[in-house]
């Protein structure tokens, strides 16, 4: 469209403006906060003390959330990027017909639109320790007792982010991959190449924009999350989140903050990693 | 293995199709369960089996006995959810459309989006209480957690709209020109409908991304809660099935207005197809 210059400032500006306002500003904000000086019964002073990243890093308990938080990221990250590329790939390589392909994308989106802690509780049911498995694996006569770790467990941490997070993979993974000119793959099999060939030699290097944005959508989702772990480990797991949580319960926003800038800082690591593997911009403006 | 081929189907097909399977029965086993769940006798507990059906759960939670504010929680909610909805379409439908060409600043603005997709839900909620604090501004549900969810929503937003602008032939456009089409024209009879199953898209993230928000709301809502808050509340001090039903009643809604979103693309498209069919 031909526009003028201050037409497209125009269109752009709400967006500037209120990233400005609800994003930049408020980052800042807890940089300068996490300067201050916390006093017991008086409140946030402002102030430019190390305490509070002192207080942070000297934390041996503060080490173990982050080493645990960097866990269930590796799983979950392993996991939903796997069941994330096959299924996208079903639904865009080997269904036939493209309205099914897109309804059976559909069936993989709606659970989303359903509130998220919901469907983290409704695992309880199924893994707690008289839940539906547990009866299933008895009445089997494969277990005498029920299995204690299926709930407030690791496992169950890793089971609930997978099942949370797997969409945000699938579908930067599906529309990457249904961008991809079939006729390319018909030229990669008339060329000689294999079936795994042509998944690895073509099709992964051109949907690695899908994969980068996926990975960095759910290595955020699961270093920023406090209630599964909260609900799911039953208290037994904790994560970073975990950590910041608890000063704010004591108004400690400035030691609050300081954990989190180092939270922030954690994740942009590995966004930018992610990111310089593939120009995410370019590939989605392209 | 090149779709839309014929001919016999590589086992690899029967391989993911299992796979595929057995995905949708690890998304959907649960939530079922629940909603099955949801209609306990009032003798049952939070486990199978069912002991009787009924609505108890149901009446618990708007009835007496009610464990919170569920209703002034939904008259929150749902508000807040439809508000953002509505900035968010028009907000990143028109900074999409600024995005089709390079402008002085762009990589400023998409690296703001970026920033706001990627930090932690709970450091920006911290981050919005402060500035208020600062500001000397009190948080508030159709304050503070409107930009919180704004600063979710927008982002997603922005991306679906480079994911759906760039699939757009300019040429559509060229040809409207040609024809003597103005600017607002070109946008609103040419651009507009043929990328409106991507605002639909882009409404439909908005809505959900408020109406589910919970790390970003919980520090920006001030004294009154979102319904996730709520939610979240319960999930602590409620041992009744009337959490399931809680979650039934949430699911109900979304799906009323992923209904209306679908139903109302599939009517446009059907009269665009009349109006089609009668030139």
């Amino acid at each position: 469209m031909k526009l003028s210059k201050a037409t497209r400032y125009l269109q752009v500006a709400p967006l500037a403006i209120l990233l400005f306002a609800f994003v930049v500003v408020p980052l800042s904000l807890v940089v300068v906060v996490s300067f201050y000086t916390y006093l017991h019964l008086i409140g946030i002073v402002p102030d430019f003390t190390l305490v509070n990243y002192i207080d942070v890093l000297s934390n041996l308990v503060n080490w173990k959330l982050y080493l645990s938080t960097l866990k269930f990221t590796f799983f979950t990250l392993a996991i939903t990027l796997a069941l994330g590329f096959w299924i996208a790939y079903f639904l865009v390589f080997h269904v036939r017909n493209i309205l099914v392909a897109i309804g059976l994308f559909l069936v993989c989106t709606v659970p989303f639109w359903t509130s998220n802690i919901i469907r983290m509780i409704s695992w309880k049911p199924l893994l707690g320790k008289y839940g539906l498995i547990n009866q299933g694996l008895m009445s089997a006569g494969v277990v005498d007792e029920p299995v204690e770790w299926l709930l407030f467990s690791d496992f169950a941490v890793i089971v609930s982010y997978v099942h949370l997070y797997t969409l945000f993979m699938i579908v930067p993974i599906f529309n990457s991959m249904a961008r991809i000119d079939k006729s390319l793959i018909e030229a990669a099999v008339n060329g000689g190449a294999t079936r795994w060939g042509v998944v690895w030699h073509v099709i992964l290097p051109l949907c690695k924009s899908g994969i980068a944005l996926g990975s960095v959508f759910v290595v955020t989702l699961v270093m920023g999350d406090f209630f599964v772990v909260t609900v799911m480990s039953g208290g037994l797991s904790g994560s970073v989140t975990f950590g910041i949580f608890n000063d704010l319960k004591f108004l400690n926003y400035p030691r609050a903050s300081a954990n989190a800038v180092v939270l922030v800082i954690i994740v942009l690591i590995f966004a930018a990693g992610i990111m310089r593997l593939v120009d995410v911009r370019k590939e989605l403006t392209r | 293995m090149t779709g839309g081929g014929h001919g016999p189907r590589p086992y690899t097909f029967y391989l993911l199709a299992g796979l595929f399977c057995l995905f949708v029965l690890f998304l959907y086993g649960p939530m079922i369960s629940i909603y099955i769940l949801s209609f306990q006798g009032p003798t049952g507990g939070l486990v199978f089996p069912l002991k009787g059906v009924s609505l108890d759960w149901f009446g618990a939670l708007f009835g007496q006995a009610r464990t919170g504010d569920i209703g002034g929680a939904f008259s929150r909610s749902l508000p807040l959810a439809l508000v953002t909805m509505a900035a968010t379409v028009v907000i990143s439908v028109a900074a999409g459309l600024a995005f089709r060409k390079p402008f002085v600043g762009s990589s400023v603005v998409f690296y703001m989006a970026l920033i706001g997709l990627i930090v932690p839900g709970l450091v920006l909620s911290i981050g919005i209480l402060v500035t208020f604090n600062f500001l000397g501004l009190r948080a508030s549900w159709w304050g503070s957690a409107f930009g919180a969810h704004l600063s979710w929503t927008l982002p997603f937003g922005l991306l679906i709209m480079f994911a759906v602008l760039s699939r757009l032939n300019p040429e559509y456009e060229e040809a409207a020109r040609d024809l003597g089409a103005s600017n607002w024209q070109v946008l609103s009879q040419v651009v507009i409908p043929i990328v409106f199953p991507g605002i639909i898209a882009v409404a439909l993230f908005g809505f959900t991304l408020s109406y589910d928000e919970f790390p970003r709301s919980w520090l920006t809502v001030g004294s009154r809660n979102t319904l996730p808050i709520e939610i979240w509340t319960m999930t602590t001090n409620v041992t009744s099935p009337a959490l399931y039903a809680l979650g039934t009643v949430t699911t109900v809604i979304s799906f009323a207005v992923i209904a209306a979103a679908l139903g109302s693309i599939a009517y446009i498209q059907r009269r665009r197809r009349q109006i089609g069919n009668m030139r």
